[in-house]
């Protein structure tokens, strides 16, 4: 199947409250889930006969925010944070990239980490990939069995692939700077 | 091997004691870099295994948010350290997926060439390690003696012997060398002169006629020794639905069963690299595996980095031959600055170890907005903890060596 015919095979079984959003002209076209619903959509996407995605490639999260007063106006995206995840069907060979866009902070508190619902329990290779997301971009998986760090220490504070992150002067007694 | 055995009363007594918590690693020599193993175990038994990753972490992905592409390439050659060759050729392809770039010929044949060298380099060091971490030293030795050469060529042809910046986006950084006198391991080994000149592609050419006898060797000493056997013969199964279902790539996948290679089932931009070169993907079962080993053990996922050597040569030479008449140049320009479009894209490419995939996003920008490097070794070092359990303490370096990991393409 061609990313248009998955497309509208998502919407016909889900809507358009869930099916929030695509690209099919980008290098690798992509379908926008609603956070809410990405379990229920993942399920569909590894179990449907006409899917089949059973490998789950990648998934990672992107800080979409620019530090940079000046830069602002030319940035051309709303502040967000996305989870990308990027599928192949070994059986029927096709791909297809979904991507859920949840606000920079809960409730716009800063600190608090959006929630997007786990996909652990569909690959179980989300489990670790989840990890990282949570540990390097900050997202709370929720219903994740172990969230915590994998890359960086368990008593590290906050999340270094945030635009606005600023790298900690000491650790341990180690300077930094 | 599971312990079952009848008499619980000998289970208690020689091999069940306390449960005990051991820290395999970061330091153990068999995990090959710094992994940190927290094993719960009972006497000889191992009841959970937990690993600790992230002791090499320095958090390249920020990094390639400060930088263009262009310059985020060593730090991609840090990535998986034993075939950078392999990471420099996936990241540049996923730049010129996303800007859209032609290469001609010679650059495509010469990445060929160069990647596939790597790849054996990369499986010959996967074989001696291995060999180590089931006590046997000398296929080590040959191996490395062997590697030694390659390394040897790769520095005449870009000045590096380990991190080699070589491959990059839009081609290689240089032609490849014309003349170069004969890498001294070679000389010895090939009974010629020290003093000898002659062509790079002459050198690489002898150099596995040299090589290609020797595999039969290793098969001798190592795949087919009745120890190795019983060490990882029916040892360490890995089912064809949890490597799919873990995310395995690579010899993992394939030595699970599941006949999937990058470089014949990819993006159409990596495949088309190999359209005119004939290989096989040598996919698990093997009709001449010994009695003892079963789909997705660890005698299979070893035998399929060693079938893999065998058809990377096959690649090399044909590379060989096709490059003197290949047309274009090695490299077409690429500007450092080069604003990259306002679009994303994602690239997997099958390295030594499994599908290394770069994700880029531009912003019109010369600096990407996010730069992802998601690692193969990763998704192979996750089922770890469901091979291991139940397991002897002894079999944990024979499972964790099959998977055949580089923690600092894990970490990054």
């Amino acid at each position: 199947m061609n990313a248009e015919e998955i497309l509208n095979l998502l919407v016909d079984e889900f809507g358009n409250e869930k099916i929030t959003g695509s690209n099919l002209e980008a290098i690798d076209p992509w379908v926008e889930v609603s956070a809410g619903s990405i379990e229920e959509v993942s399920r569909l996407l590894k179990t449907d006969d006409r899917l089949q995605f059973d490998h789950l490639n990648n998934l990672c999260g992107a800080d979409y925010f620019e530090v940079d007063e000046k830069k602002k106006a030319k940035f051309g995206h709303e502040p967000h944070v996305e989870v990308v995840y990027h599928l192949t069907s070994y059986s029927l060979r096709h791909k297809i990239t979904i991507k859920v866009c949840v606000p920079r902070w809960k409730d716009d508190k800063e600190g608090e980490l959006p929630d997007v619902p786990t996909v652990s329990t569909v690959w179980k290779i989300a489990d670790w990939h989840e990890r990282e997301a949570f540990d390097l971009v900050g997202i709370n998986f929720v219903g994740h069995p172990n969230l915590n760090r994998i890359l960086c220490a368990e008593d590290w504070v906050g999340h270094p692939l945030r635009k606005d992150y600023e790298f900690p002067l000491e650790y341990h007694g180690i300077r930094g700077k | 091997m599971s312990v079952t055995l009848e008499d619980p009363r000998i289970v208690e007594f020689d091999v069940r004691t306390d449960e005990m918590l051991v820290n395999m690693g970061p330091q153990h020599p068999s995990t090959h870099g710094v992994l940190r193993l927290l094993l719960r175990t009972d006497g000889e038994i191992v009841n959970e295994v937990t690993p600790h990753l992230g002791y090499l972490h320095r958090c390249a992905e920020k990094i390639g948010e400060n930088l263009s592409p262009v310059q985020w390439i060593p730090y991609t050659d840090r990535m998986d350290y034993l075939a950078g060759m392999n990471m420099n050729l996936g990241m540049s392809l996923a730049v010129e997926k996303l800007v859209g770039m032609e290469l001609p010929e010679k650059a495509v044949v010469l990445r060929v060439l160069i990647a596939e060298l790597n790849r054996i380099a990369s499986h010959l060091v996967g074989m001696g390690a291995y060999g180590l971490d089931l006590g046997t030293f000398s296929p080590f030795l040959y191996a490395f003696r062997e590697r030694e050469i390659i390394l040897d060529l790769f520095e005449e042809a870009c000045g590096a012997r380990l991190t080699y910046s070589y491959l990059t986006v839009g081609g290689a950084t240089h032609d490849l060398p014309t003349t170069i006198p004969i890498p001294p391991g070679l000389a010895s080994l090939t009974h010629r002169s020290p003093n000898l000149k002659l062509s790079w592609l002459e050198a690489v050419s002898m150099f596995l006629d040299w090589l290609e006898p020797r595999i039969k060797e290793y098969h001798t000493l190592l795949t087919r020794n009745h120890i190795f056997i019983k060490r990882t013969a029916g040892l360490g199964i890995l089912s064809r639905e949890d490597a799919i279902d873990f995310g395995c790539t690579g010899p993992v996948l394939r030595g699970s069963g599941v006949d999937w290679d990058l470089r014949r089932d990819g993006d159409p931009i990596y495949t088309k690299m190999y359209d005119d070169f004939d290989f096989d993907v040598p996919v698990a079962p093997f009709t001449d595996a010994p009695r003892e080993a079963v789909l997705g053990d660890n005698w299979c996922r070893f035998y399929v980095r060693m079938m893999e050597v065998a058809q990377a040569i096959r690649l090399v030479r044909q590379a060989i031959e096709k490059y003197p008449t290949a047309e274009g140049t090695h490299r077409v320009p690429h500007k450092m600055a080069t604003k990259l479009p306002k679009d994303e894209c994602y690239l997997e490419t099958e390295c030594p170890r499994g599908a290394m995939g770069f994700y880029f996003v531009g912003n019109g920008e010369v600096n990407p907005l996010r730069a992802r490097a998601k690692s193969s070794c990763f998704c192979n070092l996750a089922p770890t903890a469901p091979l291991c359990e139940g397991f002897l303490l002894a079999d944990i370096p024979a499972v964790v060596g099959s998977l055949d990991i580089v923690m600092g393409e894990i970490d990054r």
